[in-house]
């Protein structure tokens, strides 16, 4: 070993510690425990051949992919808004918007409760209006409300610091070239936002894969990965199994996220 | 190029431009460029020529009153998207999300052009500018002088009424700027395009302009041809800001310009005259007898081909001039100079 190579080493070892203590024993330890049920490696194959897992595996991704669509739709414009627009109270907003990052996923199960539940607010006025009461506080759509309302502010502020660094020329040469708004949008802004759109989209989707306060506040019925997870580990006290789930759930987010970025790769490098 | 129709006259009257804080970019102006004509807007930063550039653009709104006419035709309601003029920025303005050719093509693409008859106009333009190797590059594999070429190339792919370009060499260095200048010139020339260009550099606009007008405060402060704008300033902002202009203080007294450093025989003086103004040029070095003006030498800069010198005749600035680069010139030695009196003038 050469001299540098030695020094190197030696200045790396803090950090390979942390990460081995902290991740990859943890980590190996998880899914070693996957492996001692009394089915094997079927924990981990259980994912695809168990229905249950495996729709539930499906409706998490939904879920999440859904959730980070929506989010980065409403970011996007939400952000380029605030940014572009100044305003009285521009300010007390983006703090305002900013607000649920600092709540529990309990607190926002109980706010979709609050607004969709069986006592909520948009079933009394849909009562009101027609007659039938519009509960949806205690499913997937009560769900997806509250992940799109907690990863808003997880994506708005990267979104509104990318839209600063915007330059407004580009947007000025396309309209000198005969682009509509509609196509300056589509040919200057989103192109321009890209890499805000990946490195948020990315967070935002990790999060609503692993999720689980709001999941656990609003219902039991509720079939996504997380909540299984919790099932079996405390109640049917089947921790091969949760194991397993949780190691696929890690396993899983990673590919989408590191699929994401390679496709999203050339066009972010040539942005630069 | 294939157009034959005549290029664009521009007709702006009463613009003025108050943005939004209350600031007064624009003083109300009115300005006609000519149809086919490369006109300067010249001046320094904040004097409202890159805002006039605009509102021909249609970037931004004339205040209430003011009116841009195209051809006669009102088109200060239409957005830049409706205008169809070129535009080229200092910052190049490319799209980074797309190659060289698909930048070209972006607004004949908005078009609908058909593909064949786009790959064609793209191809064109591409040797127009003499950047055919670069079709398939991205934006951030080019220099400055390149990306400028492809901004040029882009702007003119769609066949616009008329080019705009804001400092488009400003960016890029000395040497480059020089040889996109001749290449500019030339390209406006052949295309008889009508052209408003705008920059803070005297040389370019004296290079480029077929006229130039010189800006100052949002205020127009002389529009003349570059020759008369150099010989004829109407103002001494003018005179100072287009190359170098020297001034003495003094007064007429018997056909010549009396002043503390000696006298400078001026035929067609104006009575009232108390300051005389010429150009480096016009200065050249004498011995005792023959000078009309005395003064010490307060520095001197060796260029190589000439030597420039600052010389103190009394007044509050030093004079400038250029001596041949063989004699040696130093620093508290006395000169004498005579003035060509054909290059004297006073405002």
């Amino acid at each position: 070993m050469t001299r540098d190579s030695y020094r190197l080493t030696t200045l790396l070892l803090p950090a390979g510690i942390f990460f081995a203590a902290f991740f990859l024993l943890p980590l190996a330890q998880l899914f070693h425990i996957g492996l001692t049920g009394k089915q094997g490696w079927g924990a981990y194959t259980a994912i695809v051949t168990d229905r249950n897992y495996f729709s539930s595996l499906v409706s998490t991704l939904g879920l999440a992919a859904a959730t980070t669509a929506a989010t980065l739709i409403i970011s996007g414009i939400a952000g380029v808004f605030l940014q572009r627009n100044r305003f009285p109270g521009n300010g007390a907003l983006v703090a305002m918007l900013t607000f649920p990052l600092a709540f529990p996923g309990v607190v926002i199960g109980f706010m979709v409760i609050m607004l969709a539940g069986r006592q909520g607010l948009i079933g009394d006025v849909s009562r009101w209006l027609t007659g039938d009461k519009i509960v949806f506080a205690y499913s997937m759509a009560g769900l997806f409300m509250g992940y799109v309302y907690f990863s808003i502010p997880r994506t708005i502020l990267t979104v509104m610091a990318a839209a600063e660094k915007l330059d407004p020329k580009l947007e000025e040469a396309a309209r000198s070239l005969g682009a509509s708004t509609w196509r300056v949008v589509l040919d200057v802004i989103i192109p321009g936002l890209k890499p805000a759109f990946i490195s948020a989209g990315a967070i935002c989707f990790a999060t609503a894969m692993g999720a689980f306060g709001t999941a656990f506040t609003l219902a039991t019925r509720i079939n996504v990965l997380p909540m299984v997870i919790y099932t079996e580990f405390t109640l049917e006290a089947n921790i091969a199994t949760a194991a397993a789930l949780s190691f696929v759930l890690g396993a899983v987010t990673w590919v989408v996220l590191a699929v994401a970025r390679t496709a999203a790769g050339s066009t972010v490098a040539a942005a630069g | 190029m294939t157009d034959s129709m005549k290029p664009l006259a521009i007709t702006l009257t009463g613009c003025a431009k108050t943005f939004a804080d209350g600031t007064k970019a624009l003083e109300p102006l009115d300005l006609v460029i000519k149809s086919g004509e490369t006109l300067v807007l010249l001046g320094p930063s904040g004097c409202g020529k890159t805002t006039t550039l605009r509102i021909i653009a249609g970037l931004e709104q004339p205040d209430a009153g003011g009116t841009v006419l195209f051809d006669g035709e009102d088109v200060t309601p239409l957005s830049i998207e409706k205008r169809n003029v070129g535009m080229v920025f200092q910052s190049y303005a490319l799209f980074p999300n797309m190659s060289v050719a698909e930048n070209i093509g972006y607004g004949l693409r908005l078009r609908k052009t058909p593909s064949a008859a786009l790959r064609a106009r793209v191809n064109e333009m591409l040797g127009m500018m003499r950047i055919e190797k670069l079709a398939d590059r991205r934006i951030d594999q080019l220099s400055g002088g390149q990306r400028q070429r492809v901004a040029l190339a882009r702007a003119l792919a769609v066949r616009p009424r008329a080019l705009l370009l804001d400092e488009p060499l400003t960016a890029l260095d000395a040497k480059l700027r020089d040889a996109l200048r001749i290449e500019i010139d030339e390209l406006l020339r052949r295309l008889g395009i009508t052209a408003v260009y705008v920059t803070h550099d005297q040389a370019e606009a004296m290079a480029l302009g077929d006229r130039i007008v010189v800006m100052e405060h949002g205020k127009v402060a002389q529009i003349g041809t570059p020759r008369d704008i150099y010989q004829r300033p109407a103002t001494l902002f003018v005179a100072d800001f287009i190359g170098t202009m020297n001034r003495v203080a003094g007064h007429v007294a018997g056909g010549a310009f009396v002043t503390s450093a000696g006298s400078i025989p001026w035929p067609e003086a104006p009575a009232r005259a108390t300051e005389a103004m010429f150009r480096p040029q016009d200065v050249s070095i004498a011995d005792d007898g023959a000078a009309h003006l005395k003064g010490t030498i307060t520095a001197a800069f060796f260029l190589g081909d000439r030597t420039r010198l600052a010389v103190d005749v009394g007044g509050d600035k030093p004079l400038i001039l250029e001596a041949a680069a063989r004699r040696d010139f130093s620093h508290g030695d006395p000169i004498g100079l005579r003035i060509d009196p054909h290059g004297l003038l006073s405002l």
